[in-house]
């Protein structure tokens, strides 16, 4: 299995795909997160940004979700 | 009790239930139509709505629409509501003897979590799989046996907006016996032991009390106390089960949710086939291309949002204006009908100008409805939010704050109103008390008479540089008393914006005039009731004590009645920043709604006359009223203070009520009353005896 590069969601760029493989967020947080369907090894993909440069939008599970980079830096993620 | 007699003529209680944006209300429109009653949970904000529908034999049934929402999980007491309704908790509502999960077709897999968690509670499910038609527009190929047998519940695809699929629906819903889900996610072996412990230990019907020991499992151990009323014992078995949990490499927070997305892959593998262009662009994605790029975003959503206050502001008038007129046609007729006595003051007065007063808000509370309905049905409401959140997060704030601070600048009402769509608790209390130090259109008139009095010679341009500054120092009020109250009183972690930005759709009208509708019939039942009461209370005030001599001016008369005497007695409070008796009788009466501050100063002042000639004439009567050491009273700095004053001061009883509405509190609404009147001293204060210390005087 070739290496996992472990980055932060909030570091990829548009367009970009990535999946899920931890979290570093308090647990209301994660808890809420994994509810959405941002579960450990879910696939997503980079949509957009906000034009004031935050909240971040991913399409994940087949629908579209905005968070903010402040969460979005919590969740470790690795480039597909 | 009322509420369990009426349920007693009712056969089944049905609840609905779906994520945010799955079209259930439209379901729970068409089902019901206008057999609906709001009413509120005891001690939480969140409405409860219910209405009567028959079943496929006509057996009369009580439909509850649950709040929307993406999992069963309680982090606050809003969010009990509906676990509690579920688990038979909630005196007064009785636990439903089976559940319509709406489901959005275009996004099964994220809007089976809910269905998941509803099945694990044992109670009987029938799915509504709503919207095919959009669904099967973006190549969605959904094999409804494969769904039926993988769920093991009844499962009716609907079109909410056309009526499809409701005659299975009221079958499915009406079958007798309704059958039980069979459990389908398979939690971790351990992960099930526990839950059983835990469950046997629960003081509920054993069905019941698996589902109910899974979510407590489930909770985050701080968030335990604070949502569960459960005795002290079973808090601490489930903390227990919860460190064991963990000590056995088991999270106790995300195993059940793994465990249900596995169950849900294996459902969608079997079920869902995603036609071409799976990953394509959809018309959805290409408008948001340009709603929220950096330039065209801006520029439509700065267009929508001068659209709907414009609307609000100004088409508004015209239906106001109609309404003001109608109400001095009244009062005429009654002047004319009835000979001059106190029940002929209380009608007009009273009775007429209070129930004027409530009705002329009702213009400006449809027009901002029927925005938010398009808004909210189209999806665009996200992208607002969307693009809105950088600057709402720096005081503490939700995107979502943005549309009803907005609508505060024609009129607080509707924009509090608005709130309705901020889900977290103190989010929507911290926008309810900030709402009304937006400059609303009723303090226009306050304004235009100090600017007259306080510049009269001034341009045009000088006087709205002034105008602005009113509505600038408004605005930065409302920010920092927003950033103040999440720093202190409602405390909260900023929360967390996750929001689903769901596909542009056609608004459903139907949905929207219905709502239109429910809202201002609230609005007219409760909080008329309150706005009509004070309106007649404070006439009696300004009416009573009656003058002994026979030849007083209403000026006079104004002085020696019990609101005159208020005015007397608060005006050493008031002589600080600058203002006499006669200043205070206008603040008083301004207490029920700003724009009487001029009607009540033509009065103090014995201005007769309506209309334009009457303000020329008042203001030049304020310019020549003199204090007893013959300086002057309205001087630019009284004026400068006064309009301050206005900015930031609750005066307004119609607030005030639709605020004891929205909270279901007194306690909210006497704290803004309290705060922004001692802020709106305290700035007068600064601006009066600052400018005096600079020689303004």
């Amino acid at each position: 299995m070739s290496e996992e590069v472990d980055v932060q969601m909030s570091g990829l760029g548009i367009g970009e795909k990535g999946r899920v493989l931890g979290f570093d967020l308090a647990p209301e947080f994660r808890s809420r997160l994994l509810e959405m369907g941002l579960t450990i090894g879910v696939e997503f993909t980079v949509v957009r940004f906000a034009p004031l440069g935050d909240p971040m939008e991913i399409k994940v599970r087949g629908y579209h979700l905005s968070l903010r980079k402040k969460e979005a830096s919590g969740v470790r993620v690795t480039r597909l | 009790m009322r509420g369990s007699e009426a349920s007693r003529e009712v056969i089944r209680h049905v609840a609905i239930a779906g994520n945010p944006n799955c079209g259930k209300s439209t379901i729970f429109n068409a089902l019901t139509g206008l057999r609906q009653k709001v009413g509120n949970y005891p001690g939480v904000t969140v409405e409860k709505k219910t209405g009567r529908f028959f079943g496929s034999h006509g057996e009369p049934m009580e439909l509850l629409d649950l709040p929307g929402s993406y999992s069963l999980q309680v982090r606050s007491p809003d969010e009990a509501v509906a676990r509690d309704v579920l688990l038979g908790r909630l005196p007064g509502t009785p636990r439903p003897d089976v559940i319509i999960c709406v489901v959005d077709a275009s996004n099964l897999e994220r809007n089976l979590y809910l269905v998941a968690q509803m099945l694990e509670l044992q109670i009987p499910v029938v799915v509504a799989l709503n919207m095919v038609d959009l669904a099967e527009e973006n190549g969605v190929i959904i094999d409804l046996m494969a769904l039926r047998e993988k769920l093991g519940v009844p499962v009716i695809p609907t079109v909410g907006t056309k009526g499809g699929g409701f005659i299975e629906l009221r079958q499915a819903v009406s079958r007798s016996p309704l059958p039980l889900p069979p459990i389908c996610a398979q939690m971790p072996i351990v992960f099930e032991r526990e839950t059983m412990s835990l469950a046997k230990l629960l003081p509920v019907a054993p069905e019941v009390a698996r589902g109910e020991a899974l979510l407590l499992l489930t909770l985050h151990e701080d968030a335990l106390e604070a949502v569960v009323d459960h005795d002290p014992a079973i808090i601490e078995a489930t903390r227990l089960a919860q460190r064991r949990l963990v000590a056995g490499g088991i999270d106790p927070l995300s195993a059940p949710v793994d465990a249900r997305y596995d169950w849900i892959g294996q459902v969608c593998r079997a079920a869902l086939h995603q036609g071409g262009g799976a990953d394509g662009i959809s018309i959805s994605d290409r408008l948001d291309g340009w709603l929220t790029d950096r330039v065209w975003g801006w520029v439509a959503f700065l267009g929508v949002m001068s659209l709907m206050f414009f609307c609000i502001f100004t088409v508004a008038q015209v239906p106001m204006e109609w309404i003001r007129e109608a109400t001095i046609w009244l009062s005429q007729l009654v002047v004319n009908t009835l000979p001059e006595s106190d029940l002929r003051g209380l009608l007009t007065d009273g009775v007429i100008a209070g129930v004027g007063g409530v009705v002329i808000f009702l213009p400006q509370i449809l027009i901002l409805y029927f925005f938010l309905g398009i808004l909210e049905d189209t999806g665009y409401i996200a992208r607002a939010a969307f693009i809105m959140d950088r600057l709402m997060s720096r005081v503490g704030l939700h995107g979502k704050s943005f549309i009803p601070m907005l609508s505060s600048f024609a009129c607080a009402i509707p924009g509090i109103m608005a709130t309705r769509t901020i889900e977290n608790r103190k989010d929507r209390l911290v926008t309810i008390l900030v709402a009304p130090l937006m400059s609303c259109s009723a303090r226009l008139p306050v304004y235009a008479l100090m600017i007259a009095v306080l510049l009269p010679v001034a341009s045009a341009f000088e006087k709205a540089g002034i105008l602005l500054g009113m509505y600038v120092l408004g605005i930065g009020a409302a920010f920092v008393m927003a950033w103040l109250f999440k720093k202190t009183l409602l405390r909260g972690e900023t929360p967390m914006l996750l929001l689903e930005m769901p596909p542009y759709r056609a608004p459903a009208w139907k949905t929207i005039a219905l709502r239109m509708w429910e809202r201002a019939g609230l609005f007219l039942r409760r909080a008329g009731t309150v706005i009509l009461a004070l309106s007649i209370l404070l006439w009696a005030l300004a009416t009573f004590p009656k003058p002994s001599g026979s030849s007083t001016t209403p000026g006079e008369a104004l002085s020696q009645s019990f609101a005159g005497q208020m005015g007397h007695a608060i005006e050493p409070l008031i002589a600080p920043l600058g203002y006499d008796w006669k200043i205070g009788i206008g603040l008083i009466g301004s207490f029920a709604a700003r724009e009487v501050f001029v009607g009540t100063m033509s009065i103090v002042y014995s201005v007769e006359d309506q209309g334009e000639a009457g303000v020329a004439a008042l203001r030049e009567t304020m310019a020549a009223e003199r204090r007893p050491n013959g300086r002057p009273v309205f001087t630019p700095l009284v004026c400068l203070g006064l309009m301050v004053f206005y900015v930031l001061a609750m005066q307004c009883i119609s607030t005030i009520a639709i605020v004891r509405r929205e909270t279901n509190s007194w306690r909210w609404p006497l704290f803004q009353l309290g705060y922004m009147t001692s802020l709106a001293w305290v700035a007068a204060w600064v601006v009066y005896q600052g400018g005096r210390l600079l020689g303004f005087e």
